[in-house]
């Protein structure tokens, strides 16, 4: 078993040959940042007394829900007979919101740890990682993680995993993260197995930018991945797609805090800060280059990421629009797959559209916002982009329900995903259901093991985003896990429901449907909002429609009696401090023609289940 | 008193007013509450300062009370004096609890004498204590009245026995009427305290109430929509299931079936949740039996409350005695103010009080008391018929029935 490295290779005299660039990648809670820790703790880049569990998870919200959202890269030291090498591991996140930011992880490394918890088995995103990787070329090294638990099946799973890669099952690593067997010796594996990066050290530099953060106190840190030549502290670098040139200002690894160093070289992985204030000054997947000796090609850049679900986020205080903006702007540096532009609406006034990668990504982007921002914010409905053609054969597309367009429409095409599902066989007549139901198409099944099934569906966005994947689980009592992906789109009978207050349309509630499923929707909606608006002085009807159809009716009564009949004597100060209470409470109302509706009525309303479910956990 | 106390100032413990309490008295009427905090037992419903122990501990038991008491009326008379608030005699005396007839009619008689001494009376002074029903006695009513007393204000509640059952009232409905004839023989006026909308009770045994109080012949009617307040023992039984729901749909109808019911036999309303035999309106004629302690607070007078957890207020200055008897026969021991806190109202606030107390009497509240901003709100307050038209064209604005079922979303729409 190989020691702590005695002397760790210094960051721009590193031959490449000692390095290995590596990412964990597994499906979410597999234990991908427990054995980062192990990793930092047997490496000795982190003291032990400065151990904490998901060492790399930093943000507060990554923390309180035990989730990795964003990767991060760090260089360790590992000696092997002698030598010592240059570990950088990129630690990432397994939820399917952020399959992209696994995939550009791998674009900066030569190999993946496929981690798969043995209690578990091989589950959907383990596999959507896996041909990620595959795609990357990488080797694999399959790993089964939590043998500690006395539900695990390490040998039934080793040949689960030696099944879908290929190889021996006796190859297939058995650790734990949790007590740290088996995690020197995947260490060293990493060292044997993974091939060291290849670059041209005489060549202009060339580094892939694969990501980019913005940081309060030192502005935008650049992460890169150097391919050829090398890049030196206080030189000019140059961004290949924009050909902007900045000065560099410091240049370092990560270890796992940054360390400044003498500049990078061919295959080592570090950060940069330039002063740039903007991340766009700095895009993932750009390429950086010498500004005095530019490279001719860049290398291929990433895709950005595609918003697949839009909410509107408003904030509860007409005045803090502003303060929105801003927060939106700074998350945005962040975040690149965050996208918003401005809107109004009737009920809610003046907000933004903002796309998301989905939900999880929805609920996170709205507590940073309100945590970090100090924002009180009210998200409508989430729902998916349409294209609408008109009679005219004009093309419309609707991110926001309210402009669903109310002339001739000759067609709507929504988004299609293709969609993984791996579940125990005993599942899959209750999972065929769902599917159907969802107006999905099967594509395919494969037994991956005598008992283990994967089903293959094409299956619209809308139908899947929401609270499929609640129902999934609590259809196959928490065993199946799903991915999807996007993939096409097609033609469907989508109509819109409008809500109407006193035959007031209130856009915050219209959504788009499924012709099949208006009714369900506008039921559903309008008792919901009778149980949320308080009565007024006058009756209210609450109405569903299509177009000028009504399809769905609820009724508020008028309120009969709003006087407080009891004998307080000469305690006026209470009476005058119930009524400063009742005035806070109009003044929390937005008014939707003469109808008071509560701030919490909207929130309610647009609430999803699963995402107040999501919130308690 | 209910019980929970409000966030103020700290008051001093001269019990000295700041000066604003002293402008402009001369041409105010006073006024003195007496709270007497005990009772029989405590009705499941009930959150008013009171206790139910004949000795709650230092010094404070229900045998020492009436001294304590009188001790705060002296301190009161030296501490108004060194505010320079001129001594005016009394124009209304309100003895509330609590129970006051819990306590032998010679100690009522004794806090009473205190404060004629130190104040005097007006000619022709309303001297009001609240009694329940199985509280008095023939001879505690001559006694009463002897004392000065003139009207008397029972908390008969209802006529109904399983209604009563769930107000924990302790009374037979038979008592009501016997006890009124005892006040009358005594020469007091009688007032009477109705709660309706009791889980349980029917449109049939709410009319029985009006009814049996009709039959009393009183001169006054208070007629209280029953609130669960938070903490008590009713709130409780509601939480587990045991006791249905209140309905404020059920509660406004009952107000209009009492509204009726009260009109049709010569009761006029002048507040809210007050109708008064004869001519209603706070004018000097309309108000032989409106009581005129309840219209003093109504309408921003000054007054004394003197007893554990009272509260005053001279000259827009409200403060509040601290809540349980034993602190606050500590207090007066010591020679402290029994103040727990009080606020010195700036003029927004008088505003909006006006607003809040006016609106709710039926003399009306004058459109020049609604703040600029409120002044849009009234033609919409007619025109969804909460207030009358042609008084507000005379400049006042006068709750409609459906007004006043609906007085505080009136109030708010009338305050910035
Ligand atoms: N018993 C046991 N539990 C483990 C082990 N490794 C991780 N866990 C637990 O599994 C849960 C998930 O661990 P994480 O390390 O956060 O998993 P992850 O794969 O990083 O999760 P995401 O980043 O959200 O995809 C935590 O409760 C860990 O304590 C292990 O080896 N043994
Ligand atoms: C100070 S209290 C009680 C006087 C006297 N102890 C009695 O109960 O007969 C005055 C009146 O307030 C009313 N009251 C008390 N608690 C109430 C509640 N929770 N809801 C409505 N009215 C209430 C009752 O009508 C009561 O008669
Ligand atoms: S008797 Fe009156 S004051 Fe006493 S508890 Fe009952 S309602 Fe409250
Ligand atoms: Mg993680």
């Amino acid at each position: 078993m190989s020691p702590m490295a005695r002397t760790a290779p210094v960051p721009a005299a590193t031959d490449p040959s000692i390095i290995r660039n590596f990412c964990i990648i597994a499906h979410i809670d597999h234990g991908k940042s427990t054995l980062a820790d192990r990793m930092l703790q047997f490496t000795g880049v982190v003291q032990p007394r400065d151990m904490k569990a998901q060492y790399l998870d930093r943000m507060d919200i990554e923390r309180e829900r035990g989730i990795t959202i964003k990767s991060q890269a760090v260089r360790m030291p590992w000696e092997v007979e002698g030598t010592a090498y240059a570990l950088n591991m990129i630690d990432t996140p397994g939820h399917v919101d952020f399959t992209y930011e696994v995939s550009r992880s791998l674009a900066a490394c030569e190999g993946a740890v496929l981690l798969v918890d043995a209690a578990q088995g091989i589950e959907a995103q383990t596999l959507a990682n896996l041909y990620l990787a595959m795609e990357n070329d990488l080797t694999i090294i399959p790993v089964l993680n939590k043998i500690d638990l006395p539900a695990a099946q390490p040998e039934k799973y080793a040949e689960e995993l030696a099944n879908l890669i290929g190889g021996d099952p006796a190859d297939v690593l058995k650790v734990s993260g949790k007590t740290g067997v088996g995690v020197e010796g995947l260490l060293d594996r990493i060292v044997a197995d993974i091939p060291a990066p290849v670059g041209d050290a005489a060549a202009p530099a060339r580094a892939m930018i694969f990501d980019s953060v913005y940081d309060t106190y030192r502005g935008v840190v650049t992460y890169v991945r150097v391919v050829d030549g090398s890049l030196n502290p206080r030189e000019r670098i140059q961004m290949m797609s924009t050909k902007a040139s900045h000065e560099l200002l410091e240049i370092g690894v990560i270890s796992p805090e940054p360390i400044p160093s003498k500049g990078l070289g061919v295959g080592e992985v570090g950060y940069l800060i330039t002063g740039v204030k903007d991340v766009r000054q700095s895009k993932v997947g750009d390429t950086i280059t010498n500004l005095s000796k530019p490279a001719a090609q860049s290398l291929g850049g990433y895709q950005d990421p595609k918003p697949m679900v839009f909410s509107g986020l408003y904030p509860l205080d007409g005045s803090d629009y502003p303060d929105l903006r801003d927060a939106l702007d700074k998350l945005k540096l962040n975040d690149a797959a965050l996208v918003y532009e401005p809107e109004t609406s009737a009920a809610l006034g003046f907000g933004f559209r903002v796309g998301f990668l989905g939900l999880l990504h929805l609920e996170i982007v709205r507590e940073r916002l309100e945590r970090e921002f100090n924002l009180d914010l009210i998200s409508t409905a989430p729902n998916v982009i349409y294209d609408v053609t008109l009679e005219d054969t004009s093309v419309v597309t609707v991110t926001n329900p309210s402009e669903f367009p109310t002339g001739k429409v000759k067609e709507v095409r929504e988004p299609m995903v293709s969609a993984t599902i791996l579940a125990p066989n005993e599942f899959v007549g209750a999972i065929m259901e769902l599917c159907q139901g969802r107006r999905g198409q099967m594509k395919g099944m494969d037994y991956l093991s005598e008992d283990r099934v994967e089903l293959r569906y094409w299956i619209p966005l809308a139908e899947i985003v929401f609270d499929f994947f609640d129902q999934l689980k609590s259809k196959t009592r928490g065993y199946a896990s799903l991915d999807w992906k996007a993939d096409g789109e097609q033609a469907a009978d989508l109509v819109k429901v409008d809500i109407l207050l006193q035959g007031e349309q209130v856009d915050a509630f219209s959504a788009i449907t499924h012709r099949d499923k208006a009714y369900a929707y506008g039921t559903m909606m309008t008792a919901k909002l009778r149980e949320l608006i308080p009565r007024q002085q006058f009756e209210v009807p609450i109405q569903a429609a299509i177009g000028s159809r009504i399809i769905a009716r609820e009724n508020i009564r008028a309120i009969r009696k709003d006087v407080l009949a009891k004998c307080y004597g000469g305690d006026i100060t209470r009476k005058r401090k119930l009524l400063e209470k009742q005035k806070e409470g109009k003044k929390r109302m937005k008014m939707v023609g003469r109808v008071e509706v509560p701030q919490e009525a909207f929130i309610a309303a647009l609430t999803t289940d699963e995402s107040k479910d999501k919130a308690k956990k | 008193m209910p019980s929970a106390l409000p966030l103020g100032d700290p008051a001093p413990a001269d019990g000295v007013l700041p000066p604003q309490a002293a402008v402009g008295a001369g041409e105010r009427g006073f006024s003195l509450y007496a709270h007497i905090p005990f009772c029989a037992v405590r009705c499941g419903y009930c959150d008013f300062n009171t206790y139910t122990a004949t000795e709650l501990g230092g010094g404070a038991s229900q045998a020492a009370y009436a001294a304590t008491a009188a001790s705060e009326v002296r301190f009161a008379a030296a501490a108004l004096d060194a505010s320079g608030v001129p001594r005016r005699p009394m124009s209304t005396v309100f003895f509330g609890g609590g129970t006051p007839t819990i306590l032998p009619a010679s100690d009522l008689a004794a806090i009473l004498a205190a404060a004629v001494d130190a104040w005097g009376l007006e000619p022709g002074a309303e001297i009001t204590t609240e009694a329940n029903p199985d509280s008095v006695t023939p001879a505690s009513l001559e006694a009463l009245a002897e004392a000065g007393f003139t009207r008397v204000s029972f908390g008969m509640q209802s006529a109904v026995p399983h209604v009563l059952k769930v107000l924990d009232r302790t009374h037979s409905p038979g008592r009501v009427p016997e006890a009124v004839r005892w006040a009358r023989d005594a020469g007091l006026d009688v007032s009477l305290d109705l709660i309706y909308g009791t889980p349980g009770e029917s449109m049939a045994d709410w009319r029985a109430s009006l009814d049996a109080a009709l039959a009393c012949d009183p001169d006054h009617v208070s007629a209280y929509a029953l609130i669960v307040e938070d903490g008590t023992k009713l709130a409780a039984q509601i939480r587990r299931g045991e006791v249905p729901e209140t309905d404020d749909d059920e509660h406004a109808e009952k107000y209009e079936l009492a509204d009726a019911v009260l009109a049709e036999a010569g009761y006029a309303w002048y507040e809210v949740s007050n109708w008064a035999r004869g001519a209603g309106g706070d004018s000097p004629e309309g108000a032989r039996y409106a009581c005129r302690h309840n219209l003093a607070y109504w309408n921003g007078g000054d007054w004394w409350g003197i007893g554990p957890g009272a509260h005053s207020h001279v000259g827009g200055v409200r403060w509040w005695n601290v809540k349980h008897p034993t602190a606050y026969a500590g207090r007066l021991a010591r020679g402290e103010s029994p103040a727990a806190g009080r606020e010195t109202l700036d003029a927004e606030t008088r505003h909006t009080e006006r607003v809040l107390l006016g609106l709710r009497l039926a003399s009306g509240l004058p459109v020049a008391d609604v703040p600029v901003e409120g002044r849009a709100a009234v033609a919409g307050l007619i025109a969804d018929g909460l207030v009358e038209g042609p008084a507000a064209l005379r400049g006042r604005l006068v709750l409609t029935l459906r007004g006043r079922l609906l007085a505080d979303a009136a109030v708010r729409r009338l305050l910035p």
